[in-house]
């Protein structure tokens, strides 16, 4: 059988086209084709159809959702260009990446350059099979953007800690078997007394209480750790080195949402197409609303020069062999600008375009509404919009630090 | 910065030397000074067409490099940080007007000329104060040219005018039927009027019915650069000054307010040299060139309208003295936003081009 090849034996990549389309035809439920992955984001319950099921375990036993990380944790092993080969066949045959979440944008990765060889045995194959969800235990009530601030305190106890304290905002921690975590192991210390570790949603002493958003779902939660034991096999590196390995798992969620699939998303529809259903039209087609008219292209005109950013961004890094400066506007930018699509989206459609429930509204201007309202925390999460440009200002422009 | 080859690399850095230790903005003062209708330093322009600039879009066969227009932009972008006062751009324009329109005798008889520098050349499309290729009254019958352009770039330098005529692109050289009347405009460059009565006009009756529309992309990328160099030039100023300047015992740049309006600006800045890259480099590669450059244009408008005016801003009191530069910027910016496609323009042409 196809799925019985070695992913590492292909000598072509044509041959590896052929293989990757075989296996979609062999296990990609048609049922599923179009839809998008339910549960590869955080925000939603972990009920699967068989058929989810049966395409997340085929993809899994792959490792082709995690198509780049090691072959031996149970990644794909494969080079960049196979990678894309996957992504676009996957996208020609209409199927979503079946394995996703924070285990796969930002945990695992961290884990491949921080942990020790028994935690990447451990925790990194689950992640490669889709079975275990995993979430982010970073902020408190008083820790956002002063992250350091954190006070969730792990007390050493020889071969255990013991963790007492209080998280917020734990996106899908309902959900979630695992949480990573940064807590502090040392109080005299604001950045060198904080340790990163990995928590059972689970152990006895850990509670979460969801939170609703104004959008109406509870994607989140406050989390309270009350005598939690957390064995000394789960500290991530050396005590004290929180801070840092925090700090990297947090350029990988940054580069997740400015990038990759909500730009993607959105690309498709053109808000003049939407704006033509719902407005009128002259003899020529355009749209008879002058002002709407030429904020939409304005908008537009914008949205095509951040995509050229982005890809501009992509290229000057791979020449450079670094970071490229401009990388540094993609999140601010492009968080803002999918925030002004979501407006000009509700706003195209008048007071039909506000829909909270009922069978007198599409599903896509529900999932408008919900979308708007939800995208306003793109530019609150991942580092602010302002925490960003104290970013851009010192680090790029060199403008002193202002505290 | 887009991802450049060698012969680009040695390019900009030719370019950026010159400019910079051979035409700083004092240059352009000593040219306001002189106060010649034609702005600009013959000498000056004679160098510059030594080092093959004035060439770099033409054919080889014609004398000149066919570097493309990504290269031109390049060399453009470094003369517009330092307000270099040139006929390039415009010969440029010409010039690509004929490398697409023109005959093989056309071309034979100009290319070798604008690309040595020994003749310089301009666009003349517009009849009014805005920008409206489709309100052309300009008409030509039994070869003689007779109509009304206005605010022509640099048309005291040129001895030959590309026209827009109702029929389509023809070449009018300096002479008979040609008067000029000078506008003087914000930037102290040459502008004028021009009467064409009867003049002897010659067709550019290659390149098809889209001949106008491509070239004015190519007039929209190659002044987007010029906008750019102008627009990085400002922001550079502007953060060196707050780095510098002391208020309340403490530099500018410490401010938490000011850097986040650098941050924003330093964003703006990014989206427009990626929109005026693409514009550029869809002109070499022929692939969506009208949107491309209308997206270029829209850009550099935006963020160099909004860049001048922070220039000024952010240094204070020091920005509005004619002595201190960067008052030059917004002067200068305002008048290349109006060229070509204002906003409101671009904003409606690419709405129509997206079918709404
Ligand atoms: C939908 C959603 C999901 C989330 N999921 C998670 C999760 O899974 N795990 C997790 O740990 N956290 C999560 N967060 C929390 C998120 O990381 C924080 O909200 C964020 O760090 C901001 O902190 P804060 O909410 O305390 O706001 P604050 O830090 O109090 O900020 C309030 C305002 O002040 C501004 N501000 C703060 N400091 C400065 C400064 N120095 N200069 C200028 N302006 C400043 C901010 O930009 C913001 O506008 C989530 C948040 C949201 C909205």
């Amino acid at each position: 059988m196809a799925t019985q090849l070695e992913p590492d034996v292909h000598a072509d990549e044509e041959a590896f086209r052929t293989e990757v389309q075989q296996f979609l035809a062999n296990h990609f439920p048609d049922e599923l084709k179009g839809k998008a992955n339910a549960l590869a984001g955080v925000d939603g319950p972990t009920d699967e159809t068989p058929a989810q099921t049966k395409w997340r375990e085929a993809v899994g036993e792959r490792g082709w959702g995690t198509p780049t990380w090691p072959k031996q944790y149970g990644g794909g092993g494969l080079t960049k260009s196979e990678a894309k080969i996957v992504e676009q066949e996957f996208a020609k045959a209409g199927a979503y990446n079946p394995i996703g979440g924070m285990g796969v944008m930002m945990f695992g990765p961290t884990l491949l350059e921080y942990g020790s060889e028994a935690q990447k045995s451990e925790h990194i194959p689950p992640i490669c099979r889709g079975e275990i969800r995993w979430c982010q235990g970073y902020s408190e009530p008083n820790a956002g953007s002063d992250l350091a601030n954190l006070q969730t305190f792990a007390e050493d106890k020889g071969d255990h800690y013991v963790v007492n304290g209080q998280k917020t905002w734990t996106s899908g921690g309902q959900w979630a078997d695992k949480c990573f975590a940064i807590v502090r192991t040392d109080k005299s210390d604001k950045h060198r007394g904080i340790s990163f570790m990995l928590i059972d949603m689970d152990a006895p002493g850990v509670e979460v209480r969801p939170i609703t958003m104004i959008s109406g779902t509870s994607p989140f939660c406050e989390t309270f750790f009350t005598d939690v034991k957390v064995p000394k096999a789960n500290l991530v590196g050396e005590e004290g080195q929180g801070w840092t390995i925090g700090k990297r798992l947090l350029q990988h969620e940054r580069t997740n949402i400015s990038g990759g699939g909500s730009l993607a998303r959105l690309m498709g529809q053109s808000l003049g197409e939407i704006a033509k259903k719902y407005g009128e039209t002259d003899a020529d087609g355009e749209l008879t609303d002058r002002v709407l008219r030429d904020r939409i292209a304005d908008f537009e005109i914008r949205w095509n020069s951040f995509l050229l950013t982005a890809r501009r961004a992509v290229e000057e890094s791979k020449a450079q062999g670094g970071v490229s400066e401009i990388s540094s506007v993609l999140k601010k930018v492009g968080t803002k600008l999918s925030q002004e699509r979501s407006e000009l989206l509700i706003e195209i459609r008048g007071l039909q375009g506000l829909g909270w429930e009922g069978e007198e509204f599409t599903d896509g201007e529900l999932e408008a509404v919900r979308g708007w309202l939800f995208g306003k925390a793109t530019t609150i999460y991942g580092g602010s919009t302002e925490i960003q440009n104290n970013i851009i200002a010192k680090r790029v422009l060199g403008m002193l630090d202002h505290q | 910065m887009a991802v450049l080859n060698e012969e680009q690399e040695m390019l900009r850095d030719m370019a950026r030397e010159w400019a910079t230790n051979e035409s700083p903005v004092t240059e352009f003062r000593k040219v306001r000074g002189a106060g010649e209708p034609r702005a600009y330093s013959a000498d000056a322009y004679a160098t510059m067409a030594q080092m093959g600039w004035a060439g770099i879009i033409v054919p080889e066969a014609h004398g000149g490099s066919d570097f493309g227009f990504m290269s031109a932009g390049l060399v453009v972008e470094e003369l517009g940080k330092t307000l270099t006062a040139s006929p390039l751009v415009a010969t440029t324009i010409a010039a690509s007007a004929i490398v697409l329109g023109g005959s093989e005798e056309q071309k034979a008889k100009w290319l070798p000329r604008l690309a040595s520098g020994e003749t310089v050349a301009t666009l003349a499309v517009d009849e009014g104060a805005q920008h409206d290729p489709s309100a052309i009254e300009t008409s030509v019958s039994g070869g003689k040219l007779t109509g009304k352009k206005a605010f022509v770039h640099e048309a005291h330098g040129a001895d030959l005018f590309v026209v827009a005529a109702k029929d389509g692109l023809y070449l009018v050289e300096k002479g008979d039927g040609v008067a000029l009347t000078t506008r003087k405009l914000t930037d102290q460059r040459s502008h004028a009027d021009i009467a064409f009565d009867g003049a002897a006009a010659d067709r550019l009756a290659n390149g098809g019915d889209s001949l106008l529309d491509d070239v004015l992309a190519r007039a929209q990328v190659v002044t987007a650069a010029e906008m750019l160099g102008m627009a990085q030039a400002v922001f550079d100023t502007t953060l060196d000054y707050l780095k510098q300047r002391v208020q309340f015992n403490q530099v500018l740049a410490t401010f938490q307010a000011l850097q986040h309006r650098m941050a924003d600006l330093f964003a703006d800045l990014a989206q427009m040299r990626s929109a005026v890259e693409a514009g550029l480099q869809a002109v070499d590669s022929g692939f969506g060139v009208g949107r491309a450059a209308i997206i270029a244009k829209a850009e550099a408008n935006r963020v160099l309208h909004v860049i001048s005016n922070q220039g000024i801003q952010l240094h204070g009191g020091i920005g509005m003295t004619d002595e201190y530069d960067v008052g030059f910027y917004l002067k200068r910016a305002r008048v290349l936003e109006a060229s070509w496609g204002s906003s409101s323009y671009l904003k409606d042409r690419f709405a129509k081009l997206s079918g709404y």
